[in-house]
Formats: structure tokens, C-alpha cells, sequence
């Protein structure tokens, strides 16, 4: 059975009802209705679906989701190893405040979110007509929807790798250090080999949420359908337009590229550990390691 | 304190726990920086180098081992760190895992290494640098008992053979006469003694020398080794009188506590057949002295006698030839 536990841990009479209410809760939940979108997005055909899918809002709205993660989630990533490492590596005052400001992000809603970046970097914003007067136009613009996605998304990496670091400890990158290695081939070497699993599904769980991020995108990017529509607002454009099978396509397609999110994040875990990856060298007559395998005294 | 440590030596700082030891090791290693004071290798000031360019070899408590990597690839770390060709880090290794004897292991992760596999490879990861002084952090601290003992001897034995000048933490008196042939004995901060093992065991500084490096009791108000001490059934001139308490057959020796009078309770440390030959009980009167000229003693408990300032330490690292590990 392996990862998901062993096969006698319910027994008896409770094993049918329990699975039954989990299957039921699920089903309600997340196929019935999931399933439904897929049911009605091909309703009228796949052709159909195929054209409201191919419309040039949609394909841009696709593309500008694509660019958005492409900036949005290397930033996040390397900012949140950043904080990690800061967190787990040195200790100074106010250490518990950054803290606390990495799960800002989580705790207020996106929309609060969007409206605070509209505050600052808006038209009537504290920056926003220095900026627009060199040129750079942040709300209802790229910039203004990758800060509010990359903003929303700012946890994920911080609270999966934080605690890989913690846990680890600092003897290898000091072992590595006498060994002669600078801090940056401290960290390729060492450190970030130790983090990759969890850097790769904090990666992944940001990636998602970027995706997938309606609230704070909608009030920063101005809803302008082939300039600043990303797949989420497309879709919300959809369905408030009534042009319903192109917000079922556009839904299906968001499911699907998750779906795939998620299978690469299974793969990842599946896949053994990397203590595990070589062969088994645990054979019968090669039992657990042992001093007394290798008489130390007998020769010299 | 000032602590020097001779060329091609293997020292040892022993003493209690929490006394400075492991942090006295890391200023050496440069893993921390001392307040004041100066390290120096060979008579030249590395105070202001840093860890990765100082040449030396350290080995953690838990032997930190890189643990994604293969042991092979653990000992060629320092090698590649320093873009050595490829054939001569790998003839390196080779050579190092045999010196360790964990060649058949070269292969496999850390995870599937005993404790004592993996302190080697720790010390091979280490040797590989060619550094100019070796650091073990209570090497054998986080083995049992019999791997300890295997372990101490083949220390012994490879410092022989490689003649790295070594200083090692350790908390256990016993290992640290039987590998080390210099000892620093380390309490509270201060440098209690340094010297040659059997000559700090016979001719202690101070009381805290002499009861922590070995068996102690007090007769007539001083310090003795309870095995430098004779048991007679009647008095001769310069004996002090006491009563047997008790006699406790220990295997290869016999203790005997005595209450001695006018003086508290002492013991003494018999072999079996002077035990037999006496034939002691509870109850019965003894007069005891100091065997003839072996025996040690303390007069005077006095304050530490090389060291003082603990805020200042000015450990001297006297070394091999410099910078071997270019």
C-alpha cells in the first residue's frame, strides 16, 4: 500500500461508510461540478468549443496567463528562497516581522490586494504619475498584473522551503565552507539540493495560484479583453457576457493546464527519494550497515 | 588563555561539558571569531582569514555528511571545490577510502552508512584537502561503546601514518590519554593544564586535574590516587589510622572505603591478591600510607596554574609547513 497508509488502518464495519461520505463530499464538491463545466463546454459540440477557444481574446488571454507566470513565478521563487534563507540562516531584530509580512499576502483577500497596488501605483497613486511620466504605466498594464499575482502568490515557496532549512541545519554548508567552497557554490552544491523537493511543490503551488488568481488581477488590470485579460478574466468576461460556451472552454482549458500542474508535482513525489534512486543494495545477505562489517585493527 | 600545539602532534582538549572546548576548536577553524586574541599557524596571524581559505580539516560532531551526495562524491568535494583535474581527484579518493577503509563503499549515500562508516568518510572528506591541521569535534561522540574503542586505536594509528598535526574535542578523559599524546585540559573557559597524558595523571596542576583525570581520594587532607595507596593490619610510623566501611570485589580490582579517623571517608584501590592477603572486613582497624616514591599527590589546591582570562584567548596554532593544501 505504501504511501497512503496501511491496508487495515480502518477495519470492519466503519471501512464502507467512511468511504462513501469521502467519495459523496468529493463528488459534490469538486467532480459533479467540475464535470458539469466539461459537460457543457462540449454541449454544443467540440467544434464549437474549439472556435470559442481560438477567438483572438482567448488565445491572448491564454498567452498574457503564460507571460504573467513567466515573470511572476521566477520572482517569487527567488525572493522566497531569499526570505528562506534569511529566516532560517541569520537572526536579527524584527526577523519575526518579515515573518509575519510573508503571510500578509494570505490573510488579506486578493481584492484588498489589488485595490492597495491601485492606491500606490495608480493614476491618483502615490507613484503612479511619476511613473506614467516616464513612460511606465503600471495598473491596467503587464506590470500591475504581475505585481498583484506575484504578491498573492508570495508565501508558497517561504513556507515550504523554511522548514527543509530549519531542519537541515547549517553543518553541511559549514562543512562545505572548510572544505574550501564560496557561499555561492555553498548554496548550488549544498544547499540547494537539500531544498529541491520542497523549492520544486512550492514552485509548483505558486505556479497554480498564479494561474488561477481572479480578485487581485481583475481590479488592477482594467478587464480590457485582447490587452489585459488574463484565462481567469476571460472566463469571468464569459460568463457575465453570456457568451457562456467560451467561458466552459476557457474554464476546461484552466483545469486542464492545472491538471498537468498537479501530475508534475506527483511525478516529483513518486519519484524515491534521493537516498533511494540507486539501486537496492539492500540485499538478504546484505542486511542493515554495520561497524563490524569491516575489521578496522586487522591490517597496518 | 595561550595554547600551543606542536607540530605533527595529536592533541587533545578534554574536559567537562559546556566548558569552551567545541568553541575554542571552531575560532581555530575560523568558524567563529574570537573577541579578542590571535590564532596563528606556523607564527603567522590567520585570525583575519577566513574559513575557507585557513587549510584546515574539520570533522563535525555528527560528521555532517553532504547527504545527496554519494561517499565518493562527499571526499571529492573539497577537491572539486578547488577545479582539481578530474584523474588526480579521483586517484585522491580512491586513495583516501582505502586509507579509511570504506573503499567498498564509495558508492552508496550516507543515509546507508553506520555511524562509524560515516565518521571516516567525515575524516577522509576532511583529509582530502591535504590541510595543515586537522579538527575533530568529539569524533567519537555519537558512537557506542565497542565502535568507540575500535576507532580510538585506528585514530591512533592513522595519525601515525599521516602525521597531520590533530586536535580533537572530547569530553571523556579516558579516550583522551589513550589517542592524544599532548592534553589541554579545559574547564570553565580556563586552560587548567597542558602536557604529556601520563605526566598530567602522576603530577596534576591543580585538584580539578587531578580528579578529573582519573581515580581520587584525600588522605590527610590532600589529593591521592587511590591506587598509590597500602593497606597494612598494623601501624608503622607516618600510617594514618582508620576503620573498613566496606569492601567491594570489582572484578580485577577490590575497592575498600575506609572512614579514617578523625578525617572522613576515604578509599583505596587493592589488587585482588593484596585484597586475599589482607583479608579485610567491615569493622576492622587499618593504617594506611603512600606507596613508596611512585606515589602522587596534591598539596595545594590552588587556581589554575598556565591559564587565566577567559575573555581574552589567545590560542597559538603552531604547525606543519604552510599552506600544504595549495
Amino acid at each position: 500500500m505504501g504511501r497512503y497508509g496501511t491496508e487495515h488502518a480502518v477495519t470492519g464495519r466503519w471501512r464502507w461508510p467512511l468511504r462513501i461520505a469521502a467519495l459523496t463530499y468529493l463528488g459534490f464538491l469538486v467532480v459533479i461540478p467540475v464535470g458539469s463545466v466539461f459537460y457543457r463546454a462540449f454541449q454544443h459540440g467540440f467544434g464549437a468549443a474549439w472556435t470559442a477557444i481560438s477567438s483572438p481574446d482567448a488565445v491572448h488571454a491564454l498567452w498574457l496567463t503564460f507571460l504573467v507566470v513567466l515573470i511572476a513565478v521566477p520572482l517569487d521563487t527567488v525572493f522566497g528562497v531569499g526570505v528562506a534563507l534569511i529566516l532560517s540562516r541569520h537572526r536579527f531584530p524584527g526577523a519575526w516581522l518579515l515573518d509575519a509580512f510573508v503571510d500578509l499576502p494570505l490573510a488579506v483577500s486578493p481584492v484588498v490586494v489589488g485595490i492597495a497596488l491601485v492606491l500606490v501605483y495608480g493614476k491618483s497613486g502615490w507613484w503612479g504619475n511619476w511613473l506614467a511620466a516616464r513612460g511606465i504605466h503600471v495598473i491596467f498594464s503587464l506590470p500591475g498584473i504581475v505585481m498583484a499575482s506575484a504578491t498573492v502568490a508570495l508565501p508558497y515557496v517561504v513556507r515550504e522551503v523554511l522548514p527543509v532549512l530549519q531542519e537541515i541545519g547549517t553543518d553541511q554548508e559549514q562543512a562545505a565552507t572548510t572544505l574550501g567552497a564560496s557561499p555561492f557554490t555553498t548554496f548550488r552544491r549544498i544547499t540547494l539540493p537539500s531544498i529541491r523537493r520542497s523549492l520544486a511543490y512550492g514552485v509548483t503551488l505558486t505556479t497554480a495560484r498564479v494561474i488561477g488568481e481572479f480578485g487581485a488581477v481583475a481590479v488592477v488590470s482594467g478587464l480590457v479583453a485582447g490587452k489585459t485579460q488574463t484565462l481567469t478574466l476571460f472566463i469571468q468576461d464569459g460568463v457575465e457576457n453570456l457568451n457562456l460556451v467560451a467561458a466552459y472552454a476557457g474554464a476546461v482549458v484552466l483545469a486542464l493546464v492545472a491538471l498537468a500542474v498537479l501530475a508534475v508535482v506527483g511525478a516529483d513525489r513518486r519519484e524515491p527519494t534521493t537516498e533511494r534512486r540507486k539501486p537496492r543494495w539492500r540485499s538478504p545477505s546484505d542486511p542493515s550497515p554495520s561497524d563490524s562489517e569491516v575489521p578496522l585493527l586487522s591490517t597496518t | 588563555m595561550s595554547l600551543e600545539v606542536p607540530d605533527g602532534s595529536l592533541t587533545a582538549l578534554l574536559g567537562p561539558s559546556g566548558g569552551g572546548k567545541s568553541t575554542l576548536l571552531r575560532v581555530v577553524a575560523g568558524l567563529e571569531v574570537p573577541d579578542s586574541g590571535t590564532i596563528e599557524f606556523d607564527g603567522e596571524d590567520v585570525t583575519g582569514i577566513p574559513v575557507r581559505d585557513r587549510g584546515i580539516g574539520f570533522c563535525f560532531q555528527h560528521y555532517a555528511p553532504f547527504r545527496h551526495l554519494t561517499v565518493r562524491k562527499n571526499v571529492a568535494f573539497g577537491l572539486e571545490v578547488r577545479k582539481r583535474p578530474k584523474a588526480e581527484i579521483r586517484a585522491k579518493v580512491d586513495e583516501l577510502l582505502d586509507l579509511v577503509k570504506i573503499d567498498h563503499l564509495a558508492d552508496r549515500y550516507p543515509s546507508q552508512l553506520s555511524g562509524g562508516q560515516r565518521q571516516r568518510m567525515a575524516l577522509a572528506r576532511a583529509l582530502a584537502i591535504e590541510p595543515q591541521l586537522l579538527l575533530l569535534d568529539e569524533p567519537f561522540g555519537a558512537l557506542d561503546a565497542q565502535v568507540r574503542q575500535e576507532l580510538r586505536v585506528w585514530l591512533r594509528e592513522l595519525h601515525e601514518k599521516i602525521s597531520v598535526t590533530t586536535v580533537l574535542v572530547t569530553h571523556d578523559q579516558e579516550e583522551a590519554m589513550e589517542v592524544a599524546d599532548h592534553l589541554a585540559i579545559i574547564n570553565e573557559g580556563r586552560l587548567e593544564q597542558i602536557g604529556h597524558p601520563a605526566e598530567m595523571y602522576d603530577h596534576p596542576a591543580n585538584e580539578f586535574v587531578m580528579k578529573f583525570l582519573g581515580p581520587a581520594t584525600q588522605l590527610d587532607g590532600s589529593w591521592v590516587r587511590p591506587h598509590d595507596l597500602v593497606v597494612h593490619r598494623h601501624p608503622a610510623e607516618g600510617d594514618f589510622a582508620g576503620t573498613v566501611e566496606r569492601v567491594t570485589h570489582l572484578g580485577f580490582e577490590v575497592r575498600v572505603d575506609v572512614t579514617m579517623a578523625g578525617d572522613g571517608p576515604a578509599w583505596v584501590q587493592l589488587s585482588r591478591g593484596a585484597a586475599a592477603e589482607l583479608d579485610l572486613g567491615p569493622g576492622d582497624p587499618v593504617w594506611i600510607s603512600r606507596a613508596g616514591s611512585t606515589g602522587q599527590k596534591v598539596d595545594q589546591p590552588t587556581g589554575p596554574v598556565e591559564a587565566e582570562a577567559v575573555a581574552d584567548p589567545e590560542p597559538i596554532v603552531d604547525d606543519l609547513a604552510p599552506t600544504t593544501a595549495r
